[in-house]
């Protein structure tokens, strides 16, 4: 297997709080890497200096051998999926523009491909085609949350970072939003890194699951060993909750 | 003294292409204060919302401008521009930077910011990121920012004829000066007509990006 994403000795901190101390993580291609953490752990920090929207102070992060904070990170962005909880769709924008909007950057479509490729993308995350026409508004949380995920594959990116993709909706959409993405994931043979705050979910999606506490690793390995081993107290508890 | 309404219906028949030119020049005053006033606004607002440091002052000076009473600043502006249409312009612009200013710049910094995370981690440029997001997304309120200084340069453009810049003031400041209310009368009600179109119509373009986007619901 290829290594695609490797964090080197990486330090970040927002003023006096350091988010990140000497972190180190390699990220194998074609790997479903969940990360979990509570909240202010840096899991979010560490997600975004894969794709540059943060910089680290110390050590290197690298995307496919290349260190991100010597690259062009418009090109680099265009070429990583990235969806968040938000969802951060852009309503003044069909569900066909939203999804098409990376390639629309870098003009990749005409208009007709524009169009077959919208349906397609829609029919990946299970929604009917006749979503194409209609505006963010118009959609209920777990759909948008689709067409959010339709919007990141648009570019047929090799790798998806999800930074709590599916935290906005109700139980029964979550279940199937992460059957989805699992098969997405088998299918396209793409690299994902994938955060959230629940375990149930990192130990079902991941292939590998990265636990983190202050901006350290606590563990990192398969949800087999995580379950069967856990490394410490806080990773135990995180498991089988306070009782264990 | 008197004042009937018939007098003024009159004064229209009579004197209309008084009037039809007193409109025209209205219309050319405003259209020239609310273009340029609009468009340096604009660039104004956009400069300050990526550049935020720069917003407080920016916005102090132009509440200032806000602030001065229109005939006041017309009289300031006399040393500089002189007296006629231009001191009228470039008052109505001084005056009408502030809501396209503030505007703009609430228009932009309001967006959410996940919309800005998501549009700049999928690799938009800075241009992309104002001309297809912020800008767009903005577009509501920088057009009801654009209402108010239409109406407001259509109101404060009537001082212009105190000056000799021409417009509709002519007939209400003859008319003051004449002791002929229905002279005031016609010339005003005309202004206010002026206003309460430009205001509809932009009030109507408004409204339609709203439903174009569904944010009636």
């Amino acid at each position: 297997m290829e290594e695609c994403i490797r964090f080197e000795h990486v330090s970040k901190s927002y003023g006096d709080h350091t988010v990140l101390k000497d972190f180190n993580l390699s990220v194998q291609s074609g790997e479903f890497l969940t990360i979990i953490g509570r909240s202010g752990c840096g899991k979010t920090t560490a997600l975004r200096l894969i794709n540059g929207l943060l910089a680290p102070e110390e050590g290197t992060v690298y995307v496919n051998g290349r260190d991100v904070s010597k690259t062009d990170l418009i090109e680099l962005r265009r070429g990583i999926g990235y969806a968040i909880q938000g969802v951060g769709l852009f309503p003044h924008m069909t569900i066909a523009k939203n999804i098409a909007y990376v390639p629309s950057l870098s003009k990749q479509w005409s208009k007709r491909d524009t169009q077959i490729q919208v349906a397609r993308l829609l029919e990946i995350v299970g929604l009917d085609a006749s979503f194409a026409g209609r505006y963010p508004r118009e959609l209920s949380g777990g759909q948008r949350q689709r067409v959010g995920i339709a919007r990141a594959l648009a570019a047929n990116p090799p790798i998806l970072l999800m930074d709590e993709p599916f935290g906005a909706v109700d139980e029964i959409t979550r279940r199937s939003l992460q059957k989805e993405i699992l098969r997405l994931q088998q299918e396209l043979g793409i690299t994902i890194v994938f955060i959230t705050h629940d375990i149930k979910e990192a130990l079902a999606l991941g292939t590998r699951v990265l636990v983190m506490e202050a901006g350290n690793i606590a563990q990192l390995d398969t949800p087999e060993e995580i379950r069967k081993h856990p490394k410490d107290e806080f990773v135990r508890t995180l498991i089988y909750g306070q009782d264990a | 003294m008197s004042f009937s309404l018939s007098k003024v219906i009159h004064l229209y028949i009579d004197r209309w292409p008084w009037f039809l030119e007193m409109l025209g020049e209205q219309i050319c005053i405003s259209l020239i204060a609310i273009a340029i006033a609009g468009s340096l606004g604009l660039l104004l607002g956009i400069f300050i919302s990526e550049h935020r440091r720069f917003a407080e002052p920016v916005m102090a000076v132009c509440n200032l401008f806000y602030t001065i009473p229109a005939i006041a600043l017309i009289a300031l502006l006399i040393p500089f521009i002189g007296i006629g249409e231009k001191n009228a312009i470039a008052a109505i612009i001084l005056y009408g930077l502030m809501p396209m200013v503030r505007n703009t710049y609430t228009g932009i910094t309001n967006i959410d910011s996940d919309t800005i995370d998501a549009a700049v981690g999928m690799g938009s440029t800075k241009w992309q990121l104002l001309l297809r997001i912020k800008l767009p997304m903005a577009m509501s309120v920088i057009i009801a920012g654009l209402r108010t200084l239409t109406v407001m340069s259509i109101a404060t453009g009537s001082i212009a004829a105190f000056i000799g810049g021409g417009g509709l003031g002519e007939a209400i400041f003859r008319g003051i000066t004449m002791y002929n209310m229905e002279m005031t009368f016609a010339g005003a009600l005309l202004l206010v007509l002026l206003a309460l179109a430009c205001d509809y119509g932009l009030g109507f373009l408004e409204k339609s990006i709203k439903k174009k986007w569904r944010m009636n619901e």
